[in-house]
């Protein structure tokens, strides 16, 4: 007989080591649709998860697509933790983008060291800015914050959508829906000759660093964690929830809006209707992949960065759409939040005698 | 173009055909809340419905084993939603959109080779009194079966969930699932039905994208309709009745928008498009600050996980 028992405490070890049962799970679900879908699963398996890092130049570009998802899910991850439902971080992504890429516009022919981080530090206020429209109003008006930040997410899609076409589009772009291109001063430095890898990879791991910092070693990381866990004793020992929820918020725009200017000023280069493949929805994923831990998160960008280049990979040489990067992240997800099942569950096979003697 | 009584409409009538995939979604996830689950995977169980719709529709050339078949694949897709939340006790949020990411991918997957078929003529009813009748031809007549189903529906559903002893176990299993429980009411069966409900709907609101009003399969053609559904629920206050006239007003600013673009109308298209996302912000916010209008319609446990101690 099987018995499922509720635990009293959830098994630390347990509980980083699923997420690799998650991304075995995930594999071998990928395999089984290459399959059904008539390929080889082997052979597509191989076009999606090695392939792509089989070079110097591979390896660049899963860091340059871990980057932005690393940033969004360090900020996502305080909100989480203290129990906020910021799934808006794409449309924080975008804001930033836009305030930042507005500098750079600003800019547009002039040259000096000042720029860049004029540009950066605009991004991370505008994404801020933005993250605060659900927080205040979660706080003053008692509204449910998911579906803000998720209505926001569209607001500052078609704003961008707005600026490239209209006021802000190139005047010799013949009518492309995209700006001018930033001056050099704008755009982040590269770190190796040929390759698109840039300075934006130093923003993530600060973030990483200075999140953790907070995290484990501030009093304000300190009340995150107690309202994540029971809003009733964070009342209790007299944390003002109203000022916290806003400063998660904050700091989860800002990474959003830092990750947005990192894409702009990195690889892109101007502002256009696609800046982002939905990064600030996946970084959803990699927050929960890694378990809201700072270093966790890294390895989880990776990760998910993969399933994007694998994407490209197999469109390249299966001729299969690169949405399939999708198939795998919303897996890995699906299998990580079953796999939680046996963190707070234990199932037990009993003995059947035992068992009635009890009763 | 002129703005004659019988253009009025027509334009009626396109702007009834582009609230359907919106009233159809939004009702299914209403029953979904209803019951206590927010279900975050419209989009994705939207998106599916329309892929299995066409591809079955390419393979069968049956149209009924078409339409049948994309809310038997929103069922399904929804069935991997309703274990996880309901057996697995999964946080809602994070497993609808899961469910919303892995949709939009393996919709893309399968639909590799039908890109760029054909789609196939859908029959329509009434079409003689569309032409015959000025004004009120266009909007009551020539449309498919597909949208007086829609149209029905908000009613339908007000019905079910006031009317019936039914709708009344829904409501109370969304409300207070512990006192449902202690009444011997089985919470999460009745919580598995409504997710299953919801995704046949949102598979039919699919099918009426890529088989009737578009009929082709395009990559990622349900467009953000699915959050615009979800929105919806809450613009309503979970109401029936007022998903229909939100519909309404959503897809009339769709065609609106269009129209508009081309009688060279000034205002900027994307503030018209960002409107019903902007009403939805204040709707939720006039609702949200009063205690008692949000506890008079939301379902008390939404998105709360039920877990009986055995």
């Amino acid at each position: 007989m099987i018995k499922i028992e509720k635990r009293n405490d959830v098994p630390m070890a347990l509980y980083f080591f699923t997420p690799f049962i998650a991304i075995i799970l995930t594999i071998l679900g990928g395999g089984i649709i290459f399959y059904i879908l008539g390929f080889n699963p082997i052979e597509a398996l191989k076009f999606y998860f090695i392939t792509p890092i089989s070079n110097l130049y591979g390896f660049s570009e899963l860091l340059l697509k871990a980057t932005p998802l690393c940033l969004i899910a360090i900020g996502l991850s305080f909100c989480f933790k203290s129990n906020n439902w910021n799934i808006g971080a794409e449309g924080q992504l975008t804001f930033g983008a836009i305030v930042g890429g507005g500098v750079a516009l600003l800019f547009y022919n002039q040259e000096g060291f000042y720029i860049l981080p004029l540009v950066i530090i605009a991004g991370a206020i505008g994404g801020m800015i933005f993250a605060l429209i659900p927080a205040i109003l979660k706080t003053y008006f008692n509204t449910n914050e998911i579906l803000v930040s998720l209505m926001l997410v569209y607001v500052s899609k078609l704003l961008l959508d707005y600026l490239v076409v209209g006021p802000w589009s190139n005047p010799e772009g013949f009518n492309f829906p995209e700006t001018r291109q930033f001056s050099d001063s704008s755009r982040m430095p590269l770190l190796f000759e040929g390759l698109r890898i840039h300075a934006g990879i130093f923003l993530a791991l600060a973030a990483v660093m200075l999140s953790w910092f907070i995290l484990y070693k501030t009093y304000l990381g300190f009340q995150i964690k107690v309202s994540g866990l029971s809003l009733k004793t964070a009342k209790y020992a007299g944390f003002k929830g109203k000022t916290m929820i806003l400063v998660v918020f904050m700091i989860s725009g800002a990474c959003a809006g830092l990750a947005g200017v990192g894409e702009i000023t990195g690889p892109i280069g101007q502002l256009h209707r696609m800046i982002s493949p939905d990064y600030g929805f996946t970084a959803i994923i990699v927050a929960f992949l890694g378990r809201l831990n700072p270093f966790g998160i890294i390895f989880a960008s990776l990760v998910v960065a993969l399933t994007y280049l694998g994407a490209e990979t197999a469109q390249i040489f299966l001729q299969i759409p690169k949405y399939t990067g999708q198939v795998f992240q919303g897996m890995i997800l699906f299998f990580l939040l079953a796999s939680d099942y046996l963190l707070f569950f234990k199932v037990k096979i009993l003995n059947l005698k035992k068992n009635e003697l009890r009763h | 173009m002129s703005l004659d009584i019988s253009f009025i409409g027509i334009l009626i009538g396109s702007i009834m055909a582009s609230s359907v995939p919106l009233i159809l979604a939004a009702s299914g996830e209403l029953i979904t809340e209803r019951s206590g689950v927010l279900n975050l995977g419209v989009e994705g169980m939207m998106i599916i419905g329309a892929i299995s719709g066409f591809a079955l529709m390419v393979i069968t050339d049956n149209l009924f084993i078409a339409i049948v078949g994309s809310m038997l694949s929103g069922v399904i897709i929804s069935l991997i939603f309703g274990f996880l939340t309901q057996s697995l006790l999964t946080n809602h949020v994070a497993t609808g959109l899961a469910l919303t990411i892995f949709g939009i991918g393996l919709s893309a997957m399968l639909g590799k080779n039908f890109v760029g078929i054909p789609g196939k003529e859908f029959p329509i009813l009434f079409s003689s009194l569309r032409e015959s009748i000025p004004f009120f031809g266009p909007i009551l007549f020539g449309h498919s079966i597909v949208l007086y189903f829609a149209f029905a529906l908000p009613f339908l559903t007000n019905y079910f969930l006031k009317k019936t002893k039914l709708g009344l176990v829904v409501r109370a299993v969304g409300d207070s699932p512990v006192s449902a429980s202690n009444q011997g009411i089985n919470v999460i069966l009745v919580r598995y039905c409504c997710i299953l409900y919801g995704g046949a709907m949102c598979g039919l609101a699919g099918a009426y994208l890529s088989l009737i009003y578009t009929p082709q399969w395009i990559e990622n053609m349900t467009a953000g309709r699915g959050w615009i559904a979800l929105a919806l629920v809450v613009f309503a206050t979970w109401s029936p009745i007022k998903v229909l006239i939100g519909a309404l007003i959503f897809g009339g600013i769709t065609i609106l928008q269009l129209h508009m673009q081309a009688i060279g109308f000034r205002i900027p298209v994307q503030f018209l498009s960002a409107l019903p996302y902007l009403m939805t912000i204040i709707v939720l916010v006039v609702i949200s600050r009063d205690s008692r209008k949000i506890k008079l319609n939301t379902p008390t446990s939404l998105g709360r996980i039920f877990y009986k101690e055995k």
